[in-house]
């Protein structure tokens, strides 16, 4: 991997625009739009993902300036973005066609200010500041959430209908805004790799890989193959756990006891396996800045017979699955997602494959062990609720595949390091993983050996703001399916 | 077809708390402080300082502790001074009052005793039908996985009489997850004002303990005890499907509070 890169400095926040727009144009997309506080204004930075690549680009806003021409009219992709910088930074995008907020609805002027040192030590969020939903004739609004049926994590869904269509919907994140960006600061990175953990708790090893990446990176570490192998081991379970979590869902939104009954408990047997791998369920505690803590406490041999087991059992009941008629008709051209409109968004993971846009950075960018590894992309076309659950199908047989050969090469490994000291490096990475529901960005800043700065970008946070997007002829009872098949935790899209 | 599927795997569900499981037994628990060790040599600030969530301290005759509900289980501790410290076995425990989550045990067995008889004397109603809600106060999403799995053949939580509800009006027992995010206290409160009465809160998971490795934060106050009343401590991070069931067993007082984990010897018959 290449050392930390510096990013490109524009002249003011307008040429950073046309810089980004121009590499928008020559392919690329945006991953990533944020801002950091520092001593002469904010720092807005734009990461570009292209052809194997992350480019960061940045501007300087002066302190004396409050606002600034918006992105999004000119790229679309940007409108939850421009609207989380408003909310954390108080600056005014300009012309953005939205600007309610998001993450945190507050009538305080002492902001949260990531990178620009302690903050306010508590922000109490105020709804009076959200735009009331104004009915039409015949039109009217149903609140659902953020405290909804069955045990979910807290949104709030604002869907305006006429009876049963649903021509808008209208999402509410911040209910579970944690401050986890801020909370980064001054810890060190032995210590964030924890938080890193917790902060899309689902995807815990995903978030450790891409947290370490960016660590290492700013050091210029190696890590050894051994480790790398036992996060591919961790992430691959990790993806199971999240895809079978997506298809209990679907199967319970359409009444299939026995089918919701057999994939918990294949899932259920993936936890206790990365359990028994590392003693935690979810795999935390296994990767950290450098390598991994420890070696799997399961033996390669044991480890190959658990997966083998595990295929055994899951693939007949996907067969099944995937051949009963009344369970795909639900699912058949439910919230489709336009292949143009997922290109545009660039969107992300399962959901961005099943519209034939997405790229897998397992593939497209390789870390951890995936370069050595053999592995292929899923894709699919149609971009309805099946596509997306036909993307995740083929990547549980993906993860199998690649979890027998990091087996396999675990085996071969012997008993080399699994570590490498890391040494205190000052900073700044990015790093990135390719978790179940999509790429986890994380931009990492150290200085004096403490983080000073940390973005995260969970795919949640990018993808969510497609579910505007894919009502289109849809009713109300197809809600849960719709929501079920975009599978994001709300935990990283609110952070 | 599914239904002949379903057949085929036979019973999968534990037997737990009627007898022990093997599962549970071998789970990984948070860590703890040997017993009977010579802890002289410990040096306490370094442990304190190595431990992210501050768990280990020491009283004033030098006595190591570990408070059970800040540990995260990074295992920082058992590899450093794997003579003074050792994980638990068995899933995290309950507790009814939040110091009774430090081990060793530095609670006073009467003010126990006390807290268990009230909460016996409110909950006799409940005992062999309880309705569940949840509501998520700013966790990080997998508590909830957790808990759903109490719904797969494994755990069948409805062998015990116990059902998650979508109405908070019907519900008896509020399991709450997170650190408490400002943005859910209000409605995490009109939730708890709309349940009947007799009620009880379970905090679920080290985050909604005491705040965790998220707090503190401008957006977080820190555990769902600073919003409601707590009756049922479950430290973990996530606490494992167990370790909830035995949660929710202490509550409605079907096994003792503080003496039995699903690893260890069986409860009495729950049904």
């Amino acid at each position: 991997m290449t050392a930390a890169t510096k990013p490109e400095l524009a002249a003011s926040v307008a040429a950073l625009w046309h810089l980004v727009v121009r590499q928008i144009a020559a392919g690329s997309r945006l991953a990533d739009l944020f801002g950091t506080a520092q001593p002469g204004g904010l720092v807005l930075t734009a990461q570009l993902a292209g052809q194997g690549t992350i480019t960061s680009l940045e501007a300087l806003l002066p302190s004396d300036q409050a606002r600034y021409p918006a992105l999004t009219p000119e790229v679309a992709p940007a409108f939850w973005y421009e609207r989380e910088i408003h909310d954390l930074f108080g600056v005014v995008p300009e012309g953005h066609p939205r600007l309610e907020p998001l993450v945190l609805p507050a009538s305080s002027t002492d902001l949260p200010m990531p990178g620009g040192g302690a903050g306010p030590a508590a922000i109490d969020p105020d709804p009076g500041v959200l735009p009331r939903h104004a009915a039409g004739p015949g039109l009217f609004t149903i609140p659902h959430g953020p405290v909804r049926s069955g045990v979910t994590e807290s949104i709030e869904y604002l869907v305006e209908t006429p009876g049963e269509d649903i021509p808008h919907l209208n999402m509410r994140i911040f209910y579970k805004h944690r401050g986890i960006e801020k909370r980064f600061e001054g810890l060190s990175p032995a210590d964030g790799v924890l938080l890193a953990e917790r902060t899309e708790g689902v995807a815990s090893v995903a978030h450790a890989i891409a947290f370490s990446e960016a660590v290492e990176r700013i050091a210029g570490l190696d890590v050894p193959w051994r480790a790398l192998l036992i996060r591919v081991v961790q992430a691959e379970l990790e993806r199971l756990a999240c895809h079978l979590d997506v298809i209990v869902r679907l199967a319970d939104g359409a009444g299939l006891a026995v089918a919701t009954a057999r994939f918990g408990w294949h899932k259920e047997r993936v936890l206790r396996l990365a359990g028994q791998l590392s003693g935690s369920r979810f795999g935390r505690g296994v990767v950290v800045p450098g390598g991994v803590s420890g070696p799997p406490l399961l033996e390669p041999a044991d480890l190959l017979s658990a997966i083998g087991d595990l295929d055994r059992r899951i693939t007949p009941d996907l067969d099944l699955l995937m051949g009963t008629a009344s369970f795909l008709d639900r699912l058949r051209r439910t919230g489709p997602l336009a292949p143009a409109r997922a290109a545009e968004h660039g969107a992300l993971g399962p959901i961005g494959r099943a519209s034939g846009a997405g790229v897998d950075i397992r593939q497209s960018r390789p870390y951890a062990a995936y370069g050595l590894l053999g592995m292929t992309a899923s894709s699919r076309s149609d971009g309805d609720a099946l596509a997306r659950l036909e993307v995740r199908v083929d990547e549980i047989g993906g993860s199998v595949h690649l979890l027998r050969q990091a087996a396999d090469e675990l085996a071969d490994a012997g008993s080399g390091p699994l570590r490498s000291d890391l040494r205190q490096a000052d900073g700044r990475a990015t790093g990135w993983a390719e978790a179940a529901h999509g790429e986890v960005l994380y931009d990492v800043r150290i200085d004096d050996g403490v983080i000073t700065r940390c973005r995260v970008r969970p795919a949640a946070f990018h993808n969510l703001v497609l579910m505007h997007e894919v009502f289109a002829g849809d009713i109300l009872t197809d809600f849960p399916f719709i929501e079920a098949s975009f599978g994001l935790p709300v935990a990283g899209a609110a952070r | 077809m599914w239904v002949l599927r379903g057949l085929r795997n036979g019973v999968l569900t534990t037997r737990w708390p009627g007898r022990a499981d093997e599962y549970a037994s071998a789970t990984r628990g948070p860590a703890m402080v040997k017993a009977g060790q010579a802890v002289a040599a410990l040096p306490v600030t370094e442990a304190a300082r190595l431990c992210p969530v501050d768990a280990i301290s020491a009283d004033k005759d030098g006595d190591v502790r570990v408070d059970q509900g800040k540990c995260i289980l990074c295992g920082r501790c058992v590899a450093a001074w794997p003579d003074v410290f050792a994980w638990s076995a068995g899933p995290h425990r309950a507790a009814l009052t939040r110091p009774g989550l430090v081990v060793p045990a530095a609670e006073n067995p009467d003010t126990l005793r006390e807290l268990t008889d009230q909460l016996r004397a409110r909950t006799r109603a409940l005992r062999r039908s309880v309705h569940l809600r949840h509501v998520d106060a700013g966790s990080d999403g997998s508590e909830e996985w957790e808990i759903m799995a109490l719904l797969n053949p494994v755990y069948d939580i409805h062998r015990l009489g116990m059902f998650f509800t979508a109405s908070p009006r019907h519900a008896d027992i509020l399991l709450v997850t997170g650190a408490g995010s400002r943005g859910m206290a209000e409605p995490l409160r009109e939730t708890y004002d709309a349940m009947p009465d007799p009620k009880v809160v379970v905090a679920v998971g080290t985050d909604a303990v005491g705040g965790g490795i998220v707090s503190p934060s401008y957006a977080l106050t820190g555990g769902v005890g600073n919003i409601l009343p707590v009756d049922v401590w479950l430290p973990g991070s996530p606490p494992s499907p167990f370790a909830i069931l035995s949660a929710l067993l202490m509550a409605v007082d079907r096994i003792p509070a503080g003496t039995r984990s699903p690893g260890s010897t069986p409860g009495r018959d729950p049904r």
